[in-house]
């Protein structure tokens, strides 16, 4: 309860727009309060300052200015360990829903310091701690795991430091437009469906699956049943059937085609099957209700299949 | 932040630096207790065996407790609390599970330093204090940095030590002070030290082993001669066979001097002993604090004497003091014990017969001690119960405490009202601060009678045993080979240089710093100039000191952060792209120079040449590795000179 009041606060309190280009990290940016470490260290200090005056110790109220005078100046050395940072995001690769999208965002740090503990985190608790050495320019990626497909937002990142003597805790609100596109998680490894060539009638000719023509060497993606376990027996390592009939004749991939199933599963299938169909060198096309992609086979025709499936439905382009 | 074998190191070398001095004063199986479990946490670092279950733990550290407990039969006051906090941070080692224990270690090591300034408050002790204070720095940027090496950590904790250092010194001289104590103090709260107000043989003989200093002394102008330089501390009347005493006065009548003449002014700065009595020469008059004047002459502080306390007084050193003693004073400097030393009575009531009057009665006292072989040592034989018997006739060895007893005894055997007074004698002249040193090892004991017409007389019989005592001081007074304390042996010109400089240095570490209480903070600043001080002011004015040194430490660090590389070469090619933009032919980002100058050949062609020159020059100039000055320069006039 008192979580999500304080979160809704802080919403309001530090609310940003979404930042395109470089971030210069400046005074207007970074926050500081003292941590709980620093409570409890300034109630050690009030206590020895007691004990000072009680006892008249006056090298014990030396100690004690030490103690707070250090205690002070780490606010200042917090706020250093993060000002004029300059940030921007970088480039992010898709991933498929289940794995991890990894937010890669360019730390240059232009001045002669070192920075340490860097700790950069989302709302959701995900962590990546760096430091930052001088006059370098740094990629720090943060891994999120992505859950859905579509575009997926880094959110707003918090990046924080507790140097040196964790009495302060500084940060600041990092949230670029920055996004990840993620692809539906790929289905069990399903056969392809047997492939197909319009003859006008709308009937499927079925191509031979025995004309074995060769092996190749094995592709991430390729599906079991055409592994050469033979040739594994044999100790010429991870090779894959290939079949004549299928090659350099048109794979459609056709969303009407597809059993009778909830849509993401569709997407699912049809994912598992543009990974099988492209690593097996085959010509695939796509046909969902709204689009069409004509068979081709090439890593940028994957990708956009990919992207289509991922975007499917969600009005996004 | 993970819990290194590194970080663990540092941990235990915190709590070793911050309760090594404690060994001193610890009882020595609490020093082997502790040593025996940073060696065992510092073994299962090395090994990396896993920490002592937690029953186990527990077991020891009520053991521990019980252990104290029984030493110090309580488990309250200071002592007990220092010796618990020392345990307890050394156990909390062994069970280091969380981040938040490491934490916990070093707030304590914070602590334990301070607990140490009960004990010694000296310039070593300060000195030791930054040493360890350093260490904690370290290792709590350890903690939060996991990673980093040694050297940067120590470099990171010093900027931050010495960053604290003149803050700190701006707070320490105009932080409002506040007159402790806010609470009851414990009874163990202050270490006492030096003369008590009892005597018995023994006492003085061991407190001269001590070097430690009772007080320093500015004489205003005229150093009375040494023979003259009678410190007065406690006077003792009662004696019970053994020990004497101060028992209490009969009277609450004023002392009087009459006829007192030879005033001296001089500057005492007192150690606190936790006693209430305070030094002066025989006999003063005028004190600049508050204290009281007994009867006997005693200065007594109102409280006791738990802070270096400094006061001007003036005495007089010839006077009559007390003519009209009341009777029941004078009885009482006769009262003896029953059955005690029937000897010495019997020898008393000899001369009492032999002598017309009270002086010549003295001198045969004083005759006795001369001429019957009696020597001065710091380590007298054993006495028995009619002690000043066994003194007088058969050991005929003893100190200053046996000498001024027995004189006293004597004197009322026969009649004459006599006392013993305690204090310091003579002390060590400081040249180089131009004070005197009254060290434990000066303390003495002497005898006062009381004659008809003089009032209480002075007789230090130890002065005729052994007159280079009073001249010269102790050392020059006892064989090469008496167990003497360090400092009250004759040294090398050298050697006595040092000292004198160590000590004066002391000496000004005492009063400015240990000594720096709401007086002495109003006088210091008062001679700045600052005026009409309240507390108020001094909280504005510390602000605003501290305010002004933040700002300018701001000023430097964060200059370092934006502070680009300046580059000659580059600034000149720049203000080329300068010019060029001027004239509507702005470089894009993604431009070198050699594409920028062919754009810019391509809509200028009357450019063509000088802007090729320039490119070339400058790409060789940045990134064909040369670097030498006449290029640079040549380069930055071909730029002045580049017109449009």
């Amino acid at each position: 309860m008192f979580s999500r009041f304080k979160q809704k606060f802080r919403n309001w309190a530090f609310r940003r727009t979404v930042e395109t280009g470089t971030v210069v990290l400046n005074q207007r940016r970074i926050y500081i309060i003292p941590s709980r470490q620093g409570f409890g260290f300034a109630f050690v200090l009030f206590l020895m300052l007691l004990g000072d005056i009680n006892y008249n110790l006056s090298l014990g109220y030396v100690l004690t200015f030490l103690l707070t005078t250090t205690a002070g100046m780490t606010m200042l050395h917090a706020f250093r360990n993060m000002a004029q940072l300059e940030i921007h995001a970088g480039y992010v690769e898709s991933v498929f829903a289940g794995e991890q999208a990894k937010f890669v965002f360019h730390f240059n740090n232009p001045g002669r310091m070192d920075r340490y503990q860097l700790h950069l985190h989302d709302d959701e608790g995900n962590h990546t701690v760096f430091d930052l050495a001088a006059q370098r320019s740094t990629p720090i990626e943060i891994a999120i795991p992505a859950t859905r497909r579509g575009w997926m937002d880094s959110g707003r990142l918090t990046l924080y430091t507790h140097f040196p003597l964790g009495l302060f805790y500084a940060w600041t609100y990092i949230h670029f437009e920055v996004r990840c596109l993620v692809y539906p998680k790929p289905a069990a490894p399903q056969p392809l469906p047997i492939a197909s060539a319009q003859d006008g009638a709308g009937k499927v000719i079925a191509a031979g699956d025995e004309d074995f023509s060769g092996l190749r060497n094995y592709v991430a993606g390729d599906a079991m049943p055409r592994i050469a376990w033979k040739a594994l027996a044999r100790e010429q390592g991870l090779q894959v059937k290939q079949f004549s009939a299928l090659q350099g004749q048109e794979l459609w991939l056709d969303w009407s085609q597809l059993p009778n199933i909830a849509q993401e599963r569709k997407l699912e299938l049809l994912t598992r099957w543009i990974l099988d169909a492209h690593a097996q060198g085959l010509l695939y096309g796509l046909r969902l209700p709204d689009i069409e992609a004509a068979p081709q086979n090439s890593t940028a025709h994957r990708a956009d299949c990919l992207r289509r499936l991922a975007l499917f439905g969600t009005g996004a382009t | 932040m993970k819990l290194t074998q590194q970080l663990i190191y540092g941990l235990i070398a915190c709590i070793l630096l911050v309760s090594a001095p404690h060994a001193e004063h610890l009882p020595l199986w609490v020093s082997a207790v502790c040593s025996a479990l940073l060696a065992w946490r510092a073994y299962l670092n090395h090994s990396g065996n896993p920490l002592p279950a937690r029953w186990l733990l527990l077991g020891i550290t009520l053991a521990c407790v019980l252990a104290i407990a029984i030493n110090f039969r309580t488990l309250f006051g200071r002592e007990v609390g220092v010796t618990l906090l020392i345990l307890l941070a050394a156990l909390k080692l062994l069970e280091l599970r969380a981040v938040r224990d490491v934490t916990v270690i070093v707030y304590l090591s914070c602590f334990i330093i301070i607990t140490n300034f009960f004990y010694s408050q000296s310039i070593p002790t300060a000195l030791f204090m930054l040493l360890t204070l350093l260490v904690i720095m370290a290792t709590w940027v350890h903690m939060q940095t996991g990673t980093l090496a040694l050297w940067p950590r120590l470099r990171i904790a010093g900027i931050l030590l010495l960053q604290a250092i003149p803050l700190s010194l701006i707070i320490f001289v105009l932080f409002p002070r506040v007159q402790g104590p806010l609470w009851g103090l414990p009874q163990d709260a202050y270490a006492s030290s030096g003369l008590s107000d009892t005597m018995a043989p023994g006492t003085m003989s061991k407190l001269s082993l001590s070097d430690a200093v009772a007080f320093r002394v500015t004489f205003n102008d005229k150093v009375p001669s040494r023979d003259q330089l009678y410190w007065r501390g406690p006077v003792l009347w009662d004696y019970d066979g053994t020990t004497w005493k101060r028992g209490r006065n009969a009277t609450l009548q004023r002392p009087v001097l009459t006829d007192a003449s030879l005033p001296v002014d001089y500057t005492v700065t007192l150690e606190p002993h936790n006693k209430p009595w305070l030094f002066a020469l025989d006999m003063p008059s005028k004190l600049s604090i508050p204290a009281d004047l007994a009867p006997d002459f005693q200065l007594l502080s109102r409280t006791p004497v738990n802070a270096r306390t400094r006061y001007s007084a003036t005495s007089l050193l010839s006077y009559r003091a007390n003519l009209n003693e009341p009777p029941q004073q004078l009885q009482r400097a006769l009262t003896l014990p029953r059955g005690y030393n029937p000897q010495a009575i019997r020898l008393a009531a000899e001369w009492r017969t032999r002598s017309d009057n009270d002086i010549s009665l003295v001198r045969t006292a004083l005759g006795y001690f001369s001429q019957n072989g009696f020597e001065y040592t710091l380590e007298p034989p054993l006495l028995g119960l009619n002690s000043v018997d066994d003194f007088l006739f058969s050991s005929r060895k003893g100190f200053c405490e046996h000498y001024a007893g027995s004189f006293v005894f004597l004197m009322r055997a026969a009649g004459i009202p006599a006392r013993v007074v305690t204090g310091y004698q003579g002390g060590e002249f400081n040249e180089l601060g131009g004070y005197f040193i009254l060290r434990q090892s000066d303390a003495h004991a002497w005898a006062e009678v009381w004659l008809q017409d003089s009032g209480w007389v002075r007789i230090d019989p130890t002065s005729v045993i052994s007159p280079a005592r009073i001249q010269s001081g102790l050392n020059a007074a006892l064989p090469d080979n008496a167990a003497l304390p360090f400092l009250a042996r004759s040294q090398s010109p050298f050697l006595l240089n040092l000292r004198f400089n160590l000590d004066a240095l002391t000496n000004q570490w005492n009063q400015w710093v240990l000594g720096y209480n709401t007086e002495r903070q109003f006088a210091f600043l008062t001679r700045l100039g600052m005026e009409d001080i309240t507390w108020q002011k001094l909280a504005m004015n510390m602000l605003a000191g501290v305010a002004l040194l933040v700002g300018i430490f701001t000023l430097v660090m964060l200059r370092r952060l934006t502070l680009r590389q300046n580059d000659a070469v580059q600034n000149a090619w720049l203000k080329v792209c300068r010019k060029l933009e001027k004239a509507g032919l702005p470089r894009a980002p993604h431009e070198g120079a050699m594409d920028y100058a062919a754009r810019v050949a391509a809509s200028r062609p009357e450019l063509s040449a000088s802007i090729h020159d320039l490119a070339s020059h400058y790409t060789s100039l940045r990134y064909g590795g040369e670097s030498e000055k006449d290029g640079v320069t040549a380069f930055r006039n071909a730029v002045s000179a580049f017109k449009l």
